[in-house]
């Protein structure tokens, strides 16, 4: 039985991809266009294939006193990745000990971890700068990332995914011979390899995109991340040379971008199954 | 819950916990105890001294009207983002949902903003609705509409709201569709048979099925709009003009940072503090064994 195709859903979801396609699409064709044209209000959708090489140039030279881009992709990358990598290893470390161990406080260790899934970053913002200073971690790149990586969601998912471990796996090993470092290794690590890789794809968005922290713990413009560097170019109105913008834009979301759709997979069922 | 079989050992778990437990300590419960101390007592312009002033910086806070102000527009604001970006995501997953030619395509192309940071959501609306240089903006002036949010309070508002709305609909739409497809073909089917036409057969079998995502997605919304949209709002509008998108989390960045005004920041954190453990409080009153198990 063949059936007609489903014209509604084909018109509603076509239209809802170019809601979100439009938007990057313009800032495409204007990053190939005319600044002064762009200030006199000419931005178009037609791309001036001609006009690639405004990406090889901010990528390596300074545009409107902000540092050229290769360099805030650096700095942003370096962040993406320690902040993904580092909630990583130490939520697998402590959702370990809790699940794996019995010792004094375990359960209140979990309970001190757990409540601060409800203190997002934004909450603190004045009294966590003032540690901050007290470290004398302003201004560094070590700022940037250690105080994001400590997690109360991700300790909680590994949590739920070590449990459910079958505990003859555990016998197995004990009677192997195997010590509990040497189980997380070979057995705990590899078994839990597809929810690493869907919070890894969350994680690495989560410091990609940050941009309240960078702005406050970091005015040093050698350490602005790619998302910060846009915000400033933008800030000021005059003078702004907006093709560069432009080009800076689309190299801030191609990164983050590629990690979600290249990684989809995972990413969809890991975020759906731990909801959250 | 706990399983049987465990390791033996006290010093190597306490080892594998201290990390965690150290930056937990170091950048929550410290900054966190610091705003609760901070709140509470009123140091004079020098730093030299302090006194303990007990709720004042409390009750000089709900006293002001422009704190009182921002309450209600960030309550405003969240409801706003929320019912848009979960109705338009919950009608795309519907169609999304049905057996159709390139539906992987689709879902790829309607996945792919949830990497969108807030702040790029926020320039990539300047390059349409921005006066002067943006696509639709300029088109808006050109024909005769007013339109420059930079001015216009009302403006400002729809604008952040709009921006922050479309970087979340990606993420409810994951959620909505994965709730959708977890509904049991049988069901459906039952109801079909039953002669249940489509939006009837979704208001009545799918929309009361969804429930529980829908509850969690709320909740995650209002959170979002609360908090991660400081960006957005704060590249587009910088909480103006004047104050016109100034939610919370802006208002005590612009005290405490710009004008270092601690004490009224600090209580402005802790009532921020409350106000999430409440949200929590409430999503773990209501689905707590779908999260923690």
């Amino acid at each position: 039985m063949k059936q007609r195709p489903d014209y509604l859903a084909h018109a509603i979801l076509i239209l809802g991809v170019v809601l979100f396609a439009l938007p990057v699409w313009l800032v495409f064709a204007g990053s190939t266009q005319d600044s002064n044209a762009i200030m006199r209000g000419e931005l178009s959708l037609v791309p001036h294939l001609s006009n690639l090489s405004v990406y090889a140039r901010v990528l390596t030279t300074q545009t409107m006193g902000s540092q050229p881009v290769w360099h805030m992709l650096l700095i942003s990358l370096g962040m993406a990745l320690c902040v993904a990598f580092g909630k990583i290893i130490i939520s697998i470390l402590s959702a370990y000990a809790v699940v794996f161990f019995r010792f004094p406080f375990r359960k209140i260790a979990f309970w001190l971890i757990f409540v601060t899934l409800m203190l997002p970053v934004e909450v603190r913002i004045i009294p966590t700068y003032a540690v901050m200073a007290d470290f004398g971690l302003i201004n560094t790149f070590t700022g940037l990332w250690v105080p994001l990586i400590a997690s109360a969601t991700a300790t909680l998912l590994f949590r739920q995914v070590f449990t459910a471990i079958p505990d003859e796996l555990v016998e197995a090993a004990r009677i192997d011979g195997a010590g509990p470092l040497r189980f997380l290794w070979d057995i705990v690590l590899p078994v839990s390899g597809a929810n690493i890789a869907a919070l890894f794809v969350i994680l690495f968005v989560l410091g990609w995109n940050q941009y309240l922290w960078p702005l406050l713990v970091a005015t040093n413009q050698g350490l602005d991340t790619i998302v910060i560097g846009i915000v400033k170019m933008i800030g000021q109105e005059t003078q702004t040379d907006w093709a560069a913008v432009m080009a800076t834009t689309v190299f801030a979301l191609l990164p983050p971008v590629l990690v979600v759709v290249l990684m989809q997979r995972w990413f969809v069922a890991g975020l759906t199954e731990g909801e959250k | 819950m706990d399983r049987r079989t465990v390791f033996n050992g006290r010093l190597l778990p306490a080892i594998l916990l201290l990390p965690q437990l150290l930056l937990t300590l170091f950048f929550f419960y410290w900054p966190a105890g610091d705003a609760v101390w901070s709140s509470l007592i009123s140091e004079d312009a020098f730093g030299q001294g302090w006194v303990f002033v007990g709720l004042d910086n409390f009750s000089e806070l709900f006293a002001d009207p422009l704190y009182l102000q921002s309450i209600v527009r960030t309550v405003f604001f969240c409801l706003a983002v929320s019912v848009l970006a979960m109705s338009i995501a919950l009608g795309l997953a519907v169609f999304a949902d049905r057996s159709i030619a390139g539906r992987g395509i689709y879902r790829t192309l309607l996945i792919w903003p949830y990497a969108i940071a807030p702040a790029m959501s926020a320039v990539l609306f300047l390059f349409v609705l921005n006066p002067r240089i943006g696509l639709l903006g300029r088109w808006l002036n050109h024909h005769g509409i007013a339109w420059d949010y930079t001015l216009n309070g009302t403006q400002a508002m729809l604008m952040v709201i709009a921006a922050s709305a479309w970087k979340q609909v990606s993420y409810n739409f994951i959620f909505f569709l994965a709730g959708l497809q977890s509904i049991p073909r049988a069901v459906t089917e039952a109801a079909r048979m039953d002669g249940a036409k489509g939006w009837h057969r979704f208001r009545t079998i799918s929309f009361p099925l969804l429930a529980p995502t829908t509850f969690f997605l709320l909740v995650v919304n209002v959170v979002y709009a609360a908090f991660d949209t400081f960006g957005t709002i704060y590249a587009l509008t910088q909480g103006g003009p004047g104050k016109d998108t100034e939610t919370l989390v802006i208002k005590v960045f612009r005290d405490g940072v710009i004008n270092q005004d601690i004490g009224s920041s600090s209580a402005q954190s802790v009532v921020l503090m409350a106000g999430v453990i409440a949200i929590t409080a409430i999503q773990f009153r209501f689905m707590g064994r779908k999260t923690v198990s």
